[in-house]
């Protein structure tokens, strides 16, 4: 299915306006910053799980040459024990400010406890070195279970968690919720097939290539000054002013280039700790690095835990659904479980649901979102358990899906009625694919088996605030600023937009990427959003600019401003045909006529119409080892329309390779006094290019009504299905059934072992 | 990361000279892919780090019957050597996966022993080519076979002191074949979950007149499993024969279960990667 | 402490004399000592390749390399793929394939893929994708990569 409007600029695929920087080695990412004086950082992080700090004594670090400042918790400023919310989840500063470092406890393995400046990195590392901490070390939980458990430790002191409108009586609960619809008892009555199962999932790590970096200056007048790659720059303002207790307007927020977020650099991390420092050197810019380790240990994972899900299914229809969703939260409560809740029975129309969640404190770094957070673990359990339904009552698992699928009407889980959405054009475009259709040899020959999965997900994107302006030059081009950083082609894809409305070239625009004080409030790089919101705000702002230049071109021409039209890329008079302008000549004229020109486009969007992907992937297993590669996969997906094909479709690529990773491989690897392991690439074993074949990918537009080209959020929904995808196919080849992810070659042997005998 | 001195050797008597006067606070330096990430990792602190790659005898790499590989020749230099890959397939298996091509740029199989991993990938392949690891140092030269080199995770033979000058691999003997595969479970980039390297000598006649097997990952040191040589020697080379040899390896070993593996998983991985390797190794003999 | 070494190398044509930290690795003295801050950090142990340089005609992790080592040798990195003439093809079908999207690993990959078609102009995919396996990618699934790699071989 393809929109039906033409357009010049939209759906083409220009060279994207950051490219040359970044095939050059010029662009200016985090690490890159260098001010004059700097000095170089490093954090003092707890070794141990849980354990109270009985003292720190830093004497013998502030004595070795080279170390210029140390800091504790105790120079962290008081901060406000209230609830701030930041678009795309909520913060309470108190909770972050003993997060960014631990005050009387540490919670996890990594958490920050004292940080030094130096002259160099070297000394700044061997100053953190000789900083004693007198640990007590205290008992941990890890698993959401363990953290359940009626001797589980206290984790958060002080804590009380709401239990279904109740104070909780767990001290880990960070919260339980419920959505129910319907008369879950009767469906299930009613129901002929009931499947139930529950599945486990490792935590796992976003995984960017650039470590989290801050570098800041606080100076007397206590401004402060930070260089950062985030997806928001705003955001990170608004959680320094609360840790800092600093007013926004005296902190300025430059964003740098990202190398990769994907929900994890929503958060902030050193980012304080370098401001306090750079006070305490009294102001000398200081810029701190994480490493890798840290940022495994100490930065924001996506949650382990577990979903269990029943569904009920009468004459091939799924009339209920009951989905209890334990995600373990880290250190502090605030994991997405209440995303989970969103997407768990979203695929699907079904008339009974019930869906608990929980939010559970435990002994592992807090969790951030990370791609669709939580909707890839819920659809894990959901699609592998629809696939056993497909399985027991022998029908097509696509037919089965598209009879019971969530449509225009239909009522999710939680509560909102679905709009125009498209998940049954998403369904048969899988259905339809040459990869569906095509034949699979499942005994190769070479003793190894072959099995095809399919899976869907869903994920409902977000709207939120984004600011643009535009001004005119008068060679016709357009400078676009904007305030969202460009995680990987938001540049290219917000200013095809504005040039679409304005009638020039996407070449002919030149967005750059600013500062806290130099563009309106917007949002962060995430939720999907960028493109579709940061482009609405666009969109706006060209269309106020158009309006501005109509003017100017009755006053040019001294006709009433009604009688000035604006059409393919021309002003024209409505009476006079010798009166006419193209976009270039008209700003060629600005300065003699009236002066420069320039506009703004702001939006709030409260709603972004969801998106849904299906997935088909082909394995080959080796029976023997339990090694699997997939060998052929591909991507099928609503985006509402493909502004920029390419862009569109390395997003889809991009996110089924990390959800392929999730899948086979990828998990903090716990030691049994709560230790990350595995803390490094190596270990973690993230997908290199030789574990991959091509990423097919088949682009389907029903457009978003709500968006004036529409687009759809795009780069979530394709990290959803692939875990439960493998898990289908895993199933097809060699008929098991692995409830727990990493589905790696260990497990894959467990359960040949356990089937075969 | 403790300051140390970085010396570019030119002659084995400065090697010598800087080791001996640093003890066990100095260490050769060849690719730096395992020292200097363990050294920044805190393992251990140095004063002084020798690089040896300016030593002319260290960058030998003779073909002449036997196989003479100076301790700092990367694996690259030797897999792209045509001669090398042609007489010694089963040195370039573990050449070709190790790391990826830019650790493969600077690693070398002698610093990999020197390592003394139990999951060094090409310590194995040198035990079934019996290989000998020439050692100097001040104190005078000594010769150590390879499977007599490791003595536990990260330990060895060498005194302070001490260093691997090269390693000499025998000709192959007529009927000689050797191959070595690990399991992974990406494709690259990733330490053995189990490996095998096996070698089989075959007369004219076909029967086995010698079988070396060695296994990777599973226990403090490389697992040389002389066992199977015993079973294996006057007997045909058949796929019975090495089920039986997979057999004695899965007993052989005495794997820990880690974030990598368990060991279940990794005793059942020595009994299939040796019954494998020792049918490609057989396949090498017959062909070569 | 330690004294610094003295250094001379040629990196992307260009002859240079500096004092480094002996302990110092290539990738900081590139980023730190010299400015040359396109070569990238992601993990410092040899694991990703965003610090891939050539060096004396091969490619290696910068981290896993001193400083001090690259006295008298040659570096080429990411600063002298383009020439005044302009860009290397490879950084051209990067741009056209869209083969990066945050960036980070792109001056790593471009390295490695530089040095591969200089090596093995034919080589197929299955070889290009064990010649970048040594550099990771998480933005992209590594597909479009792989296409730009082989564009730049189809237009040689």
């Amino acid at each position: 299915m393809v929109a039906t409007q033409e357009y010049k600029v939209i759906g083409t695929r220009p060279i994207r306006h950051d490219g040359l920087d970044k095939v050059t080695g010029r662009a200016i990412y985090g690490a890159d910053v260098k001010l004059p004086d700097m000095l170089y950082g490093f954090v003092l992080r707890s070794p141990h799980a849980h354990a109270r700090i009985r003292s720190i004594d830093t004497s013998a670090a502030e004595a070795m040459p080279g170390v210029v400042a140390v800091m504790t918790a105790n120079d962290m400023p008081e901060a406000a024990d209230e609830l701030v919310d930041l678009g795309e989840g909520a913060i309470n500063f108190s909770h972050a400010s003993d997060h960014i470092m631990a005050m009387s406890k540490a919670k996890f393995k990594g958490h920050p406890v004292a940080a030094v400046a130096a002259t160099s990195t070297n000394v700044a590392r061997e100053a953190v070195a000789a900083i004693k901490v007198d640990w007590e070390v205290l008992k941990s939980a890890v698993t959401v279970d363990e953290a359940l458990a009626p001797d589980a430790p206290v984790i958060l002191d002080g804590w009380v968690g709401d239990d279904l409108g109740e104070k909780s009586t767990k001290p880990n609960v960070g919260s339980h919720f419920r959505h129910e619809f319907g008369d879950i008892e009767k469906g299930f009555a009613d129901s002929t097939t009931i499947i139930e199962h529950r599945y486990d999932l490792a935590m796992v790590h976003q995984g960017y290539i650039e470590p989290h970096n801050g570098t800041a200056i606080w100076d007397q007048e206590d401004r402060v000054r930070l260089w950062t790659s985030t997806q928001g720059a705003f955001t990170v303002r608004t959680q320094l002013a609360g840790i800092l207790q600093l007013d926004e307007s005296r902190i300025k927020v430059t964003p740098t280039e990202i190398g990769g977020g994907f929900g994890g650099k929503i958060p902030i991390y050193v980012e304080p700790l370098a401001a306090i420092l750079s006070k305490k050197s009294g102001g000398k810019p200081v810029r701190i690095l994480m490493d890798r380790p840290e940022v495994f240990e100490a930065t924001g994972p996506t949650p382990g835990g577990w979903v269990s899900v029943r569904l009920g299914v009468k004459d091939r229809k799924i009339i209920a659904g009951d989905a209890d969703i334990r995600f373990d939260a880290g250190g502090f409560p605030g994991s997405p479980v209440g995303a989970a809740a969103m997407c768990v029975f979203s695929c699907y129309d079904i008339e009974n649901t019930r869906i608990d969640g929980w939010d559970i404190i435990v002994n592992k770094p807090k969790t951030a979102a990370y791609r669709a957070p939580g909707s890839t673990h819920v659809a894990y359990a959901i699609e592998c358990i629809i696939d056993e339904i497909c399985e027991e009552l022998d029908l097509d698992p696509i037919q089965f899906r598209l009879d019971n699928a969530s449509k225009e009407g239909t009522r999710r889980g939680d509560g909102p009625i679905f709009p125009r959405i498209g998940n049954i054009e998403t369904l048969e475009a899988a259905r339809d694919s040459a990869h569906w259709n095509a034949p699979l040899d499942k005994n190769p020959g070479n003793g190894n088996v072959r099995g095809r999965g399919i899976a869907n997900g869903y994920w409902f994107n977000v709207g939120l605030k984004s600011s643009v302006n535009l001004s005119v030059n008068t060679d016709g081009t357009v400078m676009l600023i904007e305030g969202s950083t460009d995680i990987g082609g938001t540049r290219a894809s917000i200013a095809m937009q504005a040039a679409e409305v304005l009638g020039i070239r996407a070449e002919d625009i030149i967005p750059t990427v600013v500062d806290t004080d130099s563009v309106g409030y917007t949002d962060v790089t995430g939720g999907s959003r960028t493109t579709y919101a940061t482009g609405f705000a666009a969109y706006k702002a060209a269309q106020n600019l158009i309006d501005e230049l109509t003017a100017r071109a009755a006053t040019i021409w001294d006709i009433p401003e009604d009688e000035v039209v604006f059409e393919d890329g021309k002003f024209s008079s409505k009476s006079d045909p010798e009166l006419s302008m193209t976009f270039k000549e008209i700003a060629g004229k600005l300065n003699e006529t009236g002066g420069p020109v320039s506009s703004t486009g702001a939006v709030d969007l409260e709603n972004a119409g969801g998106g849904f992907a299906v997935h088909i992937c082909d394995l080959e297993i080796d029976p023997e080892t339990g090694k699997t590669d997939v060998i052929r996969y591909t991507a099928v997906q609503d985006v509402g329309k493909a502004i920029h094909p390419s862009y569109v479709e390395g997003q889809m690529q991009g996110g089924a390779v990390q959800g392929i990773g999730w899948a086979l491989n990828e998990e903090y690897f716990m030691s049994d006094d709560g230790q990350m392991v595995n803390s490094s690439y190596l270990d973690y074993r993230m997908p290199t290019s030789l574990d991959l074949p091509e990423i097919e990918t088949v682009i389907v537009e029903v457009p978003n009504p709500i968006h004036p080209f529409g687009v759809r959020g795009v780069g979530e929904p394709p990290i959803v299905p692939p875990v439960a995808a493998i898990a289908n196919a895993i199933n097809d080849a060699l008929g098991i059934r692995l409830r727990e992810a990493p589905m790696n070659p260990g497990r894959i042997l467990e359960a040949l072992k356990e089937k075969n005998g | 990361m403790h300051p140390f001195d970085y010396v570019a050797a030119t002659s084995i008597a400065e090697v010598n000279s800087i080791l001996a006067q640093h003890g066990n606070r100095a260490r050769p330096l060849v690719g730096g892919t395992d020292l200097l990430v363990q050294l920044r990792g805190g393992r251990f602190d140095l004063d002084a780090v020798v690089d040896i790659k300016g030593v002319p005898e260290a960058n030998v790499l003779e073909l002449n019957g036997a196989l003479k590989m100076g301790s700092a020749v990367p694996l690259a230099v030797m897999y792209e050597d045509q001669a090398v890959r042609d007489a010694y397939p089963g040195l370039i298996d573990c050449a070709e996966l190790i790391g990826g091509i830019q650790i493969q740029s600077r690693a070398s199989m002698a610093a990999n022993l020197c390592n003394s991993t139990p999951s060094g990938d090409t310590i194995c392949p040198m035990i079934v080519h019996s290989a000998q690891v020439n050692i100097t140092g001040a104190n005078g030269d000594r010769t150590v076979a390879v499977e007599d080199f490791c003595t536990g995770p990260g330990r060895n033979v060498l005194e302070d002191g001490e260093w691997v000058l090269d390693i000499v691999f025998p000709a192959p003997a007529s009927g000689f074949g050797a191959a070595y595969e690990r399991f992974i479970p990406r494709n690259e980039m990733d330490i053995a979950v189990a490996g095998a390297a096996s070698s089989v000598t075959l007369d004219g006649s076909g029967k086995i007149t010698d079988a070396l097997v060695a296994l990777a990952s599973v226990g403090p040191t490389p697992v040389f499993v002389t066992a199977i040589t015993d079973l294996l020697v006057g007997k045909e080379p058949t796929e019975e024969n090495f089920v039986a040899a997979g057999k004695i390896a899965y007993d052989a070993v005495s794997p820990i279960s880690d974030m990598r593996g368990t060991i279940e998983q990794r005793r059942h991985l020595s009994g299939v990667l040796t019954r494998r390797t020792l049918t490609k190794a057989t396949e090498r003999a017959k062909a070569g | 402490m330690v004294d610094k070494v003295h250094v001379k190398t040629t990196i992307n044509g260009q002859e240079y004399e500096f004092l480094v930290e002996p302990y110092m690795s290539l990738l900081e003295t590139l980023r730190d000592v010299l400015n040359l801050t396109g070569t990238k950090e992601g993990c410092n142990d040899g694991n990703c390749g965003a610090c891939t340089v050539e060096m004396n005609g091969r490619i290696v992790d910068s981290c896993c390399v001193l400083g001090a080592e690259v006295n008298g040798g040659t570096i080429n990195t990411i600063e002298g793929m383009a020439t005044a003439e302009g860009l290397h093809p490879l950084q051209q079908a990067f741009l056209e394939e869209a083969a990066l999207q945050c960036g980070i690993c792109t001056p790593g990959f471009l390295i490695s893929a530089k040095s591969l078609l200089e090596r093995e102009p034919d080589a197929d995919e299955h070889r290009i994708r064990y010649w970048l396996a040594g550099n990771l990618c998480r933005c992209t699934g590594y597909d479009k990569i792989i296409k730009a790699v082989q564009k730049t071989q189809a237009t040689a």
